[in-house]
């Protein structure tokens, strides 16, 4: 059990209040059940990783728990700071949209779908603060150039366009742009996957260290094990839409109970 | 030299609307254009001016034509304008399409098909040589048509009541507790769109656009290579319901172009194989219109099934927005108006930057600045 | 329906009132009454074919046409002016089919009808100001779709623009919008208030007038009734600021209206004129001259006149 996860397991003694509760949540298409009956609680500073191959539903259930689409069955209940404790199905779109916007951060796999590639990364950076009511360009400037600094950027690239970097810098700029509005829970999907080795595992260096300075809840979706391994205190393991096995990561990942997630970590290089 | 204002607005304009009228006249030696010519013997642009102006009548449109000078955009535009001035009756019974007494019935899908395949008047086969006989007025000579011994056998199956056995083409018939279908004339265009406001846009759409979308969809800007499955065209029956009588009445009836294309066949895990279909009705003999129509229908129904709209033809918003010729013509033409008032804020933003822009060189020490030229004179 | 020659050529036929017929004025009203009381938010309305193309006033045009009436005195202006083409069309338009008494006297007017450009004289309670519009949606040309920006209104999520204003600021150290400058109303809806210049933005906050908008083309009619809160974008290190020219107006020494920039030669000699000429003319007959005053310009004006 790692220091992080120590801590939690102490506080949740102490408090025992998720950020998130997802429970009984399942989502049908057609004939194929994507997800079900999938249950869990996260809390604050907590980074779970959901690690399945393609098709085992970890992408539908993260896009069930992070808004995006409403399940057939169960609650996502949030701490949402205007209303409390609420499933977040039960907002209005606008409400639902908004704390979507001020509380949560959302990095994409593919830069494209998380920033507006035809404003400059500046812009991009800056637009959640403009969102909460930022009005003074001097400072939300500033703030950029803090935060370009903080994800290990060149500040000479503030007004480039984001189609013009490559893969990682593009991911810099997502991180920045979701961290900058500070918010409490943070969704990832597959957020190093199709970039070069190198530039992965100093990409999640540098998520590591900011998930840990900022105290994050972090759901992070990925197929690879390595990086659940690097990033996640506790994993949910998916297979055909079910959670077979679920626990710390170390756990998990040095002692799998399950015949499936034997052979998910079986089947990982180790770097 | 001294300024002189452009002034007199209102004689300016009558003026220019006298010299129109001069253009429009032509040289006053030659005979004026009777309007039952252009009915008569521009048939085919009566027909686009009717089909593009959404309104039935063959004297207004070879009207319009002559007073448009033959611009058939113009003319649509005034056909339209007309038309918002008309009383609105009520609506058609729908029209009965396999009731046509077509004159030319066509299906590329099967050899023959009940009813045969009919030729009827058509540009398909002619060999696109210039007649100089029609320039010397040499039409009194030519022999007409052979008629066939046996009367053509109406109603003439459609092509998707061929199918009906089989089911093997989508049918697309209204639930009975389907709305009033949408009316574009009288309320504003809504996405995403349903497929009757869809096809009525269409209808209305400017030919040119429609053909160049159909065409890009055939050669990979889409997946559009269908097989047509049927084109008729024929007098079908207007049939309306008086609230004193209860009961239809025929009104008249109309030429029409009726088009049916014929797509896919695959199926899904709840849905048997099928083919899908595209639609396109217009008025009178516009061919190529219905075609395109129908194409362009068809691209718009895969987005319905979920695929990306990845090409011009696919995308509702892009299609439908711009598909209307009097729309585009407007605002494209609008340009031509003045627009000196924002064009002055624009003029006062870029001379400031430019002297920002030199005022950071001379600061750095290069000076490219050009040398001032004129004088303000105020 | 066959029509012989003679009824082809029939003499102008009759039109209703303000030439549409009463459906549609009501349809129109109804629109205008919902626009009224929803400020700054665009609604969809039926709009009709006119005589005059899609661009070129129709909207404008449609508005004013369910709004007048015998008794009102119409004044139509393009870029400020009442004698322009257009404006001179689309005031003998409803001079004909309305009966309706015209004026180039901003004061004397019920109903002036304008293209880009909001009158100098500040207008009272009473009188109504027509805008025509080319394009509704002030995020039209950061976001095509229809969908999309339709989306953005109802969930107040007006990102999209600002960060718009934040690269603008970035690139060239202001906010560079000349005309069309976007504006927030009644502290809901983000508004385009047509491409007058900016210039003419703080007329439309707290009016004492009502202001209406019609897009005949895109089928939009939007409003901000008196006495409403509009505020032009901006930062707050980078406050809004309007147009000013270091010039006067040549004919009448203004020093605060909007100018014109007339071309005199192709020498780069210019002068800077009143875009507003009923309010130039007015200062003129008052007294008031500029350096140039009995030029070429004004003597015609006044032969016009």
């Amino acid at each position: 059990m790692n220091a992080l996860a120590q801590q939690n397991a102490l506080a949740q003694q102490v408090a025992p209040a998720p950020l998130l509760s997802v429970t009984g949540l399942s989502k049908r298409f057609g004939n194929v059940a994507a997800c079900s009956d999938v249950s869990f609680d996260l809390y604050p500073g907590e980074v779970l990783g959901i690690v399945g191959e393609s098709g085992s539903g970890k992408t539908t259930l993260l896009n069930c728990i992070s808004g995006r689409m409403a399940p057939d069955a169960g609650e996502v209940a949030f701490a949402t700071r205007r209303f409390g404790l609420s499933d977040i199905y039960s907002l209005s779109e606008p409400d639902r949209r908004r704390m979507q916007r001020e509380e949560w951060g959302f990095v994409h796999q593919n830069a494209r779908d998380g920033l507006r590639m035809r404003a400059t990364a500046s812009a991009n950076v800056a637009e959640p603060l403009m969102n909460m009511g930022g009005r003074h360009y001097g400072k939300m400037r500033a703030e950029t150039e803090k935060w370009f600094n903080r994800v290990e950027l060149d500040p000479s690239r503030l007004d480039g366009q984001p189609r013009l970097f490559s893969g990682g810098m593009q991911q810099r700029v997502q991180i920045a742009r979701n961290l900058i509005h500070r918010p409490r829970l943070v969704f990832m999907d597959e957020p190093t996957g199709g970039l070069d080795v190198s530039v992965q595992a100093r990409l999640l260096d540098l998520m590591r260290e900011l998930v840990r300075d900022l105290n994050l809840a972090v759901v992070l979706v990925t197929h690879d094990m390595a990086v659940a391994r690097l990033m996640a205190d506790r994993l949910l393991v998916m297979k055909q839409g079910k959670v077979v096995e679920t626990g710390l990561t170390d756990q998990v990942l040095d002692d799998p109970q399950q015949p499936y997630t034997q052979l998910l970590v079986s089947s990982v290089l180790q770097i | 030299m001294a300024y002189v204002a452009v002034k007199g607005g209102e004689t300016a304009i009558a003026n220019a609307h006298r010299w129109l009228a001069e253009e429009r006249r032509g040289d006053p030696a030659v005979p004026e254009i009777d309007v039952t010519q252009i009915r008569e013997q521009l048939s085919l642009a009566i027909d686009r001016v009717m089909c593009e102006g959404s309104c039935y009548d063959r004297d207004l449109a070879a009207l319009a034509i002559k007073q448009a000078r033959g611009d058939i955009q113009e003319a649509v535009f005034m056909i339209r304008a007309y038309r918002t001035t008309l009383p609105r009756f009520g609506a058609s019974e729908p029209l009965d399409t396999i009731q046509m007494r077509a004159a030319r019935r066509i299906s590329a899908a099967f050899k023959d098909i009940p009813g045969g395949q009919v030729l009827g008047p058509t540009f398909d086969y002619t060999h696109r040589l210039l007649d100089f006989t029609l320039a010397a007025n040499g039409e009194a000579d030519i022999p007409p048509a052979l008629k066939s011994e046996e009367p053509q056998e109406y109603p003439m199956p459609n092509i998707a009541s061929v199918f009906a056995h089989e089911d093997l083409l989508e049918v697309d018939v209204p639930t009975p507790d389907a709305p009033e279908p949408y009316d574009l004339t009288r309320q504003p265009m809504r996405f995403p769109a349903g497929r009757d406001q869809r096809l009525q846009a269409l209808a209305r759409g400017d030919e040119g656009f429609l053909l160049g979308l159909a065409y890009s969809g055939m050669r990979g800007w889409g997946n559009t290579h269908p097989l047509c499955g049927e084109i008729r065209y024929g007098e079908v029956d207007v049939e309306f319901v008086p609230e004193e009588l209860g009961f239809p009445i025929e009104i008249g009836e109309i030429l029409l172009t009726e088009c049916v294309m014929i797509t896919g066949g695959k199926g899904g895990a709840n849905k048997a194989p099928q083919y899908g279909r595209g639609y396109g009705l217009v008025f009178g003999h516009c061919e190529r219109k219905s075609m395109s129509m129908s194409m362009v229908d068809i691209a718009l129904k895969a987005a319905d099934a979920g695929e990306a709209a990845n090409a011009p033809v696919k995308d509702e918003e892009f299609v439908l927005y711009h598909s209307d010729n009097v729309e585009a013509s407007g605002f494209v033409q609008h340009l031509k108006l003045p627009h000196y008032v924002d064009f002055q804020a624009g003029l006062l933003t870029i001379r400031q930057l430019r002297a920002e822009f030199f005022e950071r060189q001379r600061a750095n020490g290069e000076a490219t600045e050009p040398a001032a030229i004129g004088e303000l004179v105020s | 329906m066959t029509v012989t020659a003679q009824q082809s050529n029939q003499p102008t036929q009759q039109y209703n009132y303000a030439y549409l017929d009463e459906q549609t004025k009501r349809m129109i009203r109804r629109a205008i009454l919902k626009a009224l009381a929803i400020p700054g938010y665009q609604v969809p309305f039926g709009s009709r074919e006119m005589p005059v193309p899609y661009g070129w006033g129709t909207g404008g045009i449609q508005v004013t046409a369910a709004i007048i009436g015998p008794d009102d005195v119409f004044k139509c202006i393009d870029q400020g002016a009442d004698d322009t083409t257009n404006a001179v069309s689309i005031r003998q338009f409803f001079a004909k089919v309305a009966d309706v008494a015209t004026t180039e006297a901003t004061s004397e007017a019920t109903i002036v009808q304008s293209r880009h450009r909001i009158p100098e004289k500040t207008l009272k309670q009473g009188q109504i100001l027509v805008l025509q519009v080319p394009q509704p949606e002030p995020l039209r040309g950061l976001e095509a779709r229809e969908t999309e920006t339709r989306a953005m209104h109802a969930y107040e999520e007006y990102g999209v623009k600002y960060v718009s204003l934040y690269q603008s600021i970035a690139a060239h150290g202001r906010i560079t919008t000349g005309a069309g400058y976007p504006a927030m109303v009644n502290q809901r809806y983000l508004m385009t208030p047509s491409p007058i210049p900016k210039f003419d933005n703080p007329k439309i906050n707290q009016s004492d007038a009502i202001m209406l908008f019609g897009a005949g083309r895109e089928k939009r009619i939007y409003a901000v009734p008196p006495h409403t809160d509009v505020r032009s974008l901006d930062f707050e290190d980078y406050p809004f600021e309007i147009q000013s020219w270091e010039e006067i107006c040549a004919l009448c020494g203004s020093e605060d209206s909007y100018l014109d920039e007339v071309v005199l030669d192709d020498e780069g000699n210019r002068m800077f004129v009143c875009s507003d000429t009923h309010h130039c003319s007015v200062r003129r007959d008052a007294g008031h001259a500029g350096p140039l005053a009995g030029h070429a310009l004004a003597t015609a004006q006044e032969a016009a006149e």
